[in-house]
């Protein structure tokens, strides 16, 4: 570095001893033809940072150069230091066995995950016409329910559905936005194509990781992002923020924004504290408001303090024990006539769980069409609905080839992976879905592509997804990067934090950004 | 900005219990140094009285020995006055706060905790109870230091503060306490060698050895140290200097922040101050130090309970419908 200004030099005082010496720096050497990724074989399956068998990734040349010449001891011990670093920082969740709560950290992967400016551009429109019409669709069903009087969808899978909630309907929101933060599932087949697997649109969780994991890689990989062009991730709270602002009550001036959380108990805490800190608002949980005249307060040193704006990590069967279910001691009695009334704000709004259901899931490229007349930028994996008579019929015939999931359950729970299932399980499923067809869908199995990981054996492929988070306020706006979570163990493809899975800093590239030779 | 009633009484109590924390450390190191100088078993035990934990503690041990003790006061976690409980409270305080406080004191106090709990039991054989408890004892520091040069300006400040100097008020008049009553009931020791070195102990175990010499140049008696731990108004752990930090720390408080509470508690933090200012020593023990300093504790309590009232959502003060609009 050269400095073109002459500084005041700082003024030393008794207990000067010497000068400080010159701070280390590793630094990572250019690749050379024997290297790392030498023996790496990423199989048949599409992978992230190689391309396709046929169409190479040219935009991660340089990454693949600089990841080549390093040596596999250095790669563990920043991995270590990594994880290690999570650990003191507190950026875990809490996981209950018999009576203990402990501490985890997600397991982090420091290669990262890397998407191309023009690949981001696809996503990035695909996510914003699938939140649009998602929103135009809660609209709707809680409205005038043209969707379903016009059999695009079937009635009594909305209005039967367990997160269809009575109380929205005729309630007007802000920007008729419903789903304000959604993260969507996507994977990619063995062809490269993005596909979505999942929609979230209640509480989907995982954003704090990512700015995390972003964070973690400039404190331990500085030299492998150098002059890279990624597009920076750190100012989602901001928007987030943005948002929140938004949509509070229009006669308020400057609106009072919370966070609303379960509680420290919560497995997701850290990530409520890490988006109370980048908006610089209250973390606050049931216990802090109380509403008074349909408006909500806060309880604070000077007394209570009017709250306009929430974004409730709750879901809506515990947001408000009057409302929903009477035994919730997490929300807060009352709320639910505040918000009917217009005096506060919440973010994602009551009953959205309609739409992100695994069954209305299958709707939306439909959905998409009626409302905004385009087809799906981004398809969806292709899916059977088991409550229709011959798609229960070709899931049952198929069960050795498909997948099969419960329509209500999160987490990777109760999935069935027919080609990796024992006859046992197989017989398991098929009683399952004769007893209730209706709880189920099934799809192909999707060869979700894969990444080079860091592993015992060295660097080895591993599937991954990616969930890309979209803040809607007045308009959308899409997080450029995402949750790349990884499934660590050797031929697993279930990638949730709950089943062994780990995540990987993304990175988008800039346009134009400088995308090096491969030698 | 607001400040949330929660978070006020966890940040107060945070901040009391590394202080705690610290002052424990300085206790049990204290007594391993007296355990050396006399025949150690029932000296173990007025560490036991001195925290009021008799019933608990032989709920779980027949005989006050070294290790027990030790035991029971650094790793013992069913036992909410050990080390390791009072960590484990200073950090689910902390985990709760750490959308207010800075990263730095959140990732100290959580590596502090998981090392000491790491630690159980094995590091701490009698030889080396005085490294193990100077190593908390600079962990604590580490922390207040972290806090002072990293903890945003306002509400949570003034009350990170009063935790603190209640929390270290009353645990000076127990470091007192300890010698004063229980270590040494007898009064025909009173002025032996025995005696003095241990009230140079009593004054290095709160860092106040030199301070005193420097007030104190030539001799040494219980009245002096006792009188100089109590009311000295320069020695940064004496009761004064700790009630008259209280005093301020609530008054701008309350004034900078427009705060319609706390009447009461300075009321009583002045009541307190008052009482400390009207006797001098010599009277305070010949009427009896360990009553006095009993009533000193209780008086605390006392203002804790009313910033608990005032600040801490005990009773919660509606806004009128003017106000909150």
């Amino acid at each position: 570095m050269v400095h073109t200004s002459r500084q005041t030099p700082l003024p030393y005082g008794i207990g000067q001893s010497r000068a400080l010496a010159a701070g280390e720096s590793v630094s990572v050497p250019e690749g050379k033809a024997t290297d790392l990724l030498t023996n790496y074989d990423p199989g048949l399956y599409f992978d992230e940072l190689f391309g396709g068998r046929d169409c190479p990734a040219e935009h991660t040349a340089l990454i693949r150069q600089r990841l080549a010449g390093l040596n596999f001891g250095d790669l563990l011990r920043r991995s270590q230091d990594a994880e290690r670093e999570l650990y003191n920082l507190g950026i875990t969740f809490l996981v209950y066995s018999n009576k203990d709560a402990v501490d985890r950290i997600l397991p982090f992967d420091i290669i990262p995950r890397v998407i191309s400016a023009k690949e981001w551009a696809h996503l990035e429109a695909g996510i914003t016409q699938r939140v649009t019409a998602l929103n135009l669709f809660l609209h709707d069903i809680y409205h005038d329910q043209k969707i379903l009087k016009d059999g695009v969808i079937p009635a009594d899978l909305v209005l039967g559905n367990g997160c269809f909630r009575p109380q929205m309907i005729g309630l007007d929101v802000p920007f008729d936005t419903y789903i304000h933060i959604m993260g969507t599932d996507l994977v990619r087949d063995r062809e490269g194509t993005f596909r979505v697997l999942e929609d979230n649109g209640r509480v989907p969780s995982g954003v704090s990781y990512v700015v995390e994991n972003r964070h973690m890689m400039q404190r331990v990989f500085p030299d492998l992002m150098q002059d890279i062009g990624i597009r920076p991730v750190d100012n989602y709270g901001h928007k987030l923020l943005d948002a929140m602002m938004e949509i509070a009550p229009q006669d308020v001036a400057d609106p009072q924004v919370v966070l609303l959380s379960p509680g420290s108990y919560n497995s997701a805490y850290f990530e409520h504290i890490f988006l109370a800190r980048e908006m610089g608002v209250p973390l606050v949980e049931g216990r802090d408001l109380v509403v008074e005249n349909d408006r909500v307060y806060m309880k604070t040193t000077n007394g209570l303090a009017r709250v306009d704006s929430i974004y409730r990590r709750i879901d809506d069967a515990f947001l408000d024990p009057k409302a929903f279910n009477p035994d919730s001691m997490l929300g807060v009695p009352g709320i639910m006539e505040a918000y009917r009334k217009g005096n506060v704000a919440l973010a994602n709004a009551v009953g959205t769980g309609v739409a992100d259901d695994k069954a209305i899931y299958c709707y939306v490229p439909r959905m998409i069409k009626y409302y905004l007349d385009q087809e799906a930028i981004i398809p969806n994996v292709d899916t059977r609905i088991c409550r229709e008579a011959d798609a229960l019929q070709y899931t049952l015939d198929n069960l050795d080839k498909l997948v099969v999931k419960p329509v209500g359950e999160a987490g990777g729970y109760g999935i069935t992976i027919g080609p990796r299932a024992s006859r046992e399980e197989l017989a398991d499923c098929r009683a399952k879905l004769l007893a209730d067809p209706s709880n189920y869908i099934s799809q192909p199995v999707v060869d979700l592509s894969v990444c080079p990981t860091v592993t015992d054996d060295g660097i080895d492929p591993r599937h991954v997804d990616l969930r890309p988070f979209a803040i809607t306020g007045k308009n959308t706006w899409v997080l450029p990067g995402g949750l790349t979570r990884v499934a660590l163990k050797k031929g697993t493809l279930i990638v949730n934090s709950s089943q062994g899975g780990g995540s990987k800093d993304t990175w988008v590239l800039q346009d134009g950004a400088q995308e090096g030779s491969a030698s | 900005m607001n400040l949330l009633a929660r978070y006020a009484e966890c940040i107060f109590w945070m901040a009391r219990y590394m202080e705690r924390a610290e002052n424990l450390a300085r206790i049990l190191d204290v007594h391993e140094t007296f355990a050396r100088d006399t025949r150690g078993m029932t000296n173990w035990f007025s560490i036991v009285q001195l925290n009021a934990d008799e019933k608990d503690f032989f709920s779980r041990h027949d005989r006050p020995t070294a290790e027990a003790v030790v035991h029971y006061y650094m790793f013992d976690t069913q036992h909410t006055n050990s080390l390791v409980s009072m960590l484990r409270m200073a950090r689910e305080n902390a985990r709760v706060l750490r959308p207010w406080i800075s990263t730095e004191m959140w990732t100290q106090i959580n590596v502090f905790h998981n090392k000491l709990v790491e630690m159980n039991g094995k590091d701490v054989a009698l030889p080396n109870l005085s490294k193990v408890c100077t190593w908390i004892k600079e962990e604590c520091q580490t922390h207040t230091g972290i806090t002072e040069g990293t903890f945003y300006r306002d509400q949570g400040w003034y009350f990170y503060q009063l935790g603190k100097y209640i929390e270290r008020a009353d645990q000076t008049t127990r470091l007192l306490d300890i010698k004063y009553h229980t270590l040494l009931p007898s009064p025909v020791a009173v002025g032996s060698t025995l005696d003095m070195s241990q009230w140079t102990t009593v004054l290095r175990s709160a860092a106040g050895y030199h301070a005193f010499r420097r007030v104190y140049p030539r001799g040494m008696s219980p009245t002096t140290v006792a009188g100089f731990m109590m009311f000295n108004e320069g020695f940064p752990r004496s009761v004064v200097m700790c009630v008259r930090q209280i005093d301020g720390l609530l008054t701008r408080l309350k004034s900078r922040y427009t705060l319609r509470n706390g009447s009461e508690a300075m009321e009583k933090v002045d009541e307190l101050l008052g009482a400390l200012l009207a006797r001098p020593i010599e009277v305070v023990i010949q009427d009896g130090l360990h009553e006095y300093l009993d009533g000193v504790q209780g008086q605390l309590c006392g203002i804790t309970n009313e910033i608990g009232r005032a600040f801490f959502g005990q009773t919660v003060v509606p806004m009128t419908q003017s106000q909150s609009q």
